[in-house]
């Protein structure tokens, strides 16, 4: 019975709600809730809803949909909101795959698609459009500044490793691309691996005087901790994927001192990024990640063009959006023409401040990098 | 290739299917005993896993996390089977199927809800962490080889409990004839509980111990329970020994099939393409080992003849 209330009042709120808040533009935030890597979308949500309320904005709607990390409900969820819901933006995506799925069809509808973090190389390139922006990176950028720290820090023999699955590809070829020395060995593991045990006697055996690796998530964490238990001291750099604040707590002391690249860390000195590391541990009590930068970001940059179009007037909306107005947790921020972000990226460290691990800035890896495939890009 | 390395790798592989086979235990026995298709079998690997990493972050002990491991997955396994398993023994299999697939969805929901969405820290105590020298030169991470004997031990008293004592009996009776024990005057329903509740602490353990050098998170039993299926379709299904040379092949077969097949390969061809072509055969390995066992013996290889 009380169960039954309960539904009642639930189903009578979600009723309710749409009815009062009169909304002028609808964003459709489709992002991965459940499931092994829902700690990105979370953050990315949690990022991108906090600078919509600090916005004070209550024209702008937020929807938010879970894709399970999976192809299919993301193209399902997409065609809901463009066509039932009648979202003006759309955004969230976390995984490359899904992003291929969905926004060519979404931007081939007129709608616009803002990415807070999925960057395939395609989209980049030949796929590009008009009404497709990318505000965190093109999926090679980072492992690009991986190659780059790598050469700077003298290093002349890596062993590389990522998983089989285009992003890794994307990645290897990334590092590849920047690192003058040569390879000690080369291996793509199993995507979702957790047992890491032969690679690393591969390490061992080799001659190798660094190891990079692109393992996000769980497959980081299982790499990191096995390999510092194997004893071997050959350092390790790779990108911010395996050492943002939602893992490294999990890692622990395996990754203390590591090298890892990224376009934001929460130490960069600005008052907005500054802002933005206390407000979102304030809200949230917990640290930001470079996940929630990215969502922080993409509804700033929303915001600010916004506050110069309408979104129903669509070239002047983009010209808005491609000017990118808005003050950056990263600096300053700015667009290529293949509307990917020109933009500094980072080496960081891995460090203990009181019982928290978290990243230390080092200094630019690549400064006002662009990606390699903008070339591609007819629009 | 020096023998030091091939050495290590087969430690590896060794070590991966002992662990393979403490959860493929529990799920030959549960379908041997019981006829059911256990899916959830991977979130209670899950739940061991969280719970040994609660418990450490509580007390610090990881003697501790592993007993609460061992306590949670039974616990919640004896509790499974008395809600919702025991309604399942006289379906087909597609609704066991999608009864325990259901279980799946709720058990890492709320893990998730209990826990969080980030992964969770548990490390390797102090006493069992960094390498040791074994005769040789071999350098090898003493936790690995932790997990090597411990899993020989447990597979020793698993074998002791079925073949020398009265539950043993029971069980082994309970897979040959069930209705048989029940007519002889066995609480058959008490022996399924239990049964359950061993494979569910078996699969809890395995969880436990291999969460200490991987990643504790929702959703990490399911690749497991996959390689545990391949395991008992191997070793025949029911088959306790199955169970143990199928986890050891296929453990062997995946470590050493990833180091191998591309430096075979670069025989042939050049680097990257053998590294690329190399690593998707070696994810096919074990289901080639799979087909050409199932070809050659059609139930498995100590499956019961039909």
């Amino acid at each position: 019975m009380k169960l039954k209330s309960m539904m009642i009042a639930a189903m009578a709120a979600a009723v309710a709600l749409p009815a009062s808040a009169i909304a002028e533009t609808k964003v459709g935030m489709i992002t991965t809730l459940s499931g092994g890597g829902a700690g990105l979308g979370i953050d990315v949500r949690d990022g991108f809803l906090l600078a919509i309320k600090q916005s004070g904005r209550d024209d702008i709607e937020v929807i938010v949909e879970d894709d399970q990390r999976k192809p299919d409900v993301a193209v399902q969820l997409a065609d809901k909101m463009v066509q039932a819901e009648q979202v003006d933006v759309l955004t969230g995506i976390i995984w490359s795959n899904l992003a291929m799925a969905v926004v060519p069809s979404v931007t081939a509808q007129g709608k616009f698609y803002l990415s807070p973090n999925a960057g395939p190389s395609a989209l980049a390139g030949q796929a590009c459009h008009p009404n497709y922006f990318n505000v965190a990176w093109q999926n090679d950028n980072l492992h690009e500044a991986a190659g780059a720290y790598a050469n700077s820090a003298g290093y002349g023999k890596s062993f590389i490793l990522a998983p089989n699955y285009p992003a890794g590809q994307d990645a290897l070829t990334g590092y590849k691309r920047f690192f003058e020395g040569e390879l000690a060995g080369e291996i793509y593991t199993t995507l979702g691996q957790t047992d890491y045990a032969a690679e690393i006697a591969q390490i061992r055996a080799s001659d190798a005087d660094s190891v990079f690796f692109f393992l996000p998530g769980g497959m980081g964490i299982a790499f990191l901790k096995q390999y510092q238990d194997s004893g071997i001291d050959i350092p390790v750099v790779g990108p911010a994927f395996s050492f943002d604040q939602g893992i490294l707590q999990a890692v622990g002391d395996a990754a203390l001192g590591v090298v890892n690249t990224s376009q934001w860390s929460k130490d960069i000195d600005n008052p907005t990024n500054a802002a933005f590391v206390e407000s979102f541990q304030a809200e949230y009590d917990r640290l930001p990640s470079l996940y929630a930068s990215q969502g922080f970001d993409t509804a700033n940059l929303l915001i600010s063009a916004l506050e110069k179009a309408e979104v129903s007037d669509a070239d002047a909306f983009r010209d808005a959006l491609r000017a990118a107005e808005f003050d950056s947790t990263r600096g300053d921020f700015e667009f290529g023409p293949n509307h990917h972000p020109i933009q500094t990226i980072y080496a960081r460290e891995v460090i203990k401040e009181g019982d928290v691990f978290t990243n230390k800035l080092i200094g630019p890896a690549l400064e006002n990098h662009a990606d390699a495939y903008a070339g591609d890009c007819q629009m | 290739m020096s023998f030091i390395l091939l050495v290590e790798q087969v430690l590896n592989g060794l070590q991966f299917g002992i662990m393979l086979f403490l959860m493929a235990a529990g799920l030959t026995l549960i379908f041997g005993v019981m006829g059911l298709i256990n899916l959830a079998h991977g979130s209670l690997y899950m739940i061991g896993a969280f719970a040994a990493a609660a418990v450490a972050g509580y007390t610090g002990s990881f003697v501790l996390a592993l007993a609460a491991a061992l306590a949670a997955a039974a616990i919640v396994g004896a509790v499974v089977e008395l809600v919702v398993i025991r309604r399942l023994y006289d379906k087909d299999h597609l609704d066991q199927v999608l009864a325990t697939f259901a279980l799946i969805l709720v058990f890492s929901e709320g893990t998730r809800w209990l826990f969080g969405s980030f992964p969770l820290f548990l490390d390797i105590p102090d006493y069992l962490s960094g390498p040791v020298t074994l005769p040789g030169g071999i350098q090898y991470p003493l936790y690995r080889l932790f997990l090597i004997v411990v899993g020989l031990l447990i597979a020793i008293g698993l074998g002791a409990l079925i073949t020398k004592t009265r539950i043993g009996i029971q069980i082994r009776a309970g897979e040959n004839d069930r209705e048989m024990i029940a007519a002889l005057g066995i609480d058959i329903s008490r022996l399924y509980t239990l049964v359950f509740a061993l494979g569910a602490g078996l699969a809890g353990i395995a969880g436990a111990l291999v969460g200490a050098i991987q990643s504790v998170q929702v959703g990490m039993g399911e690749p497991v329970l996959i390689l545990a299926f391949v395991v008992i379709v191997i070793g025949g299904i029911g088959s306790m020994k199955g169970a143990l040379i199928g986890a050891i092949l296929v453990g062997l077969t995946d470590t050493l099939g990833g180091i191998f097949l591309p430096e075979l390969l670069k025989l042939v061809t050049d680097p990257a393409t053998a590294t690329s072509i190399g690593s998707s055969l070696a994810s096919m390995a074990i289901y080639i080992l799979m087909g050409a066992i199932l070809i050659w013996r059609p139930t498995g290889l100590f499956g019961a003849r039909s």
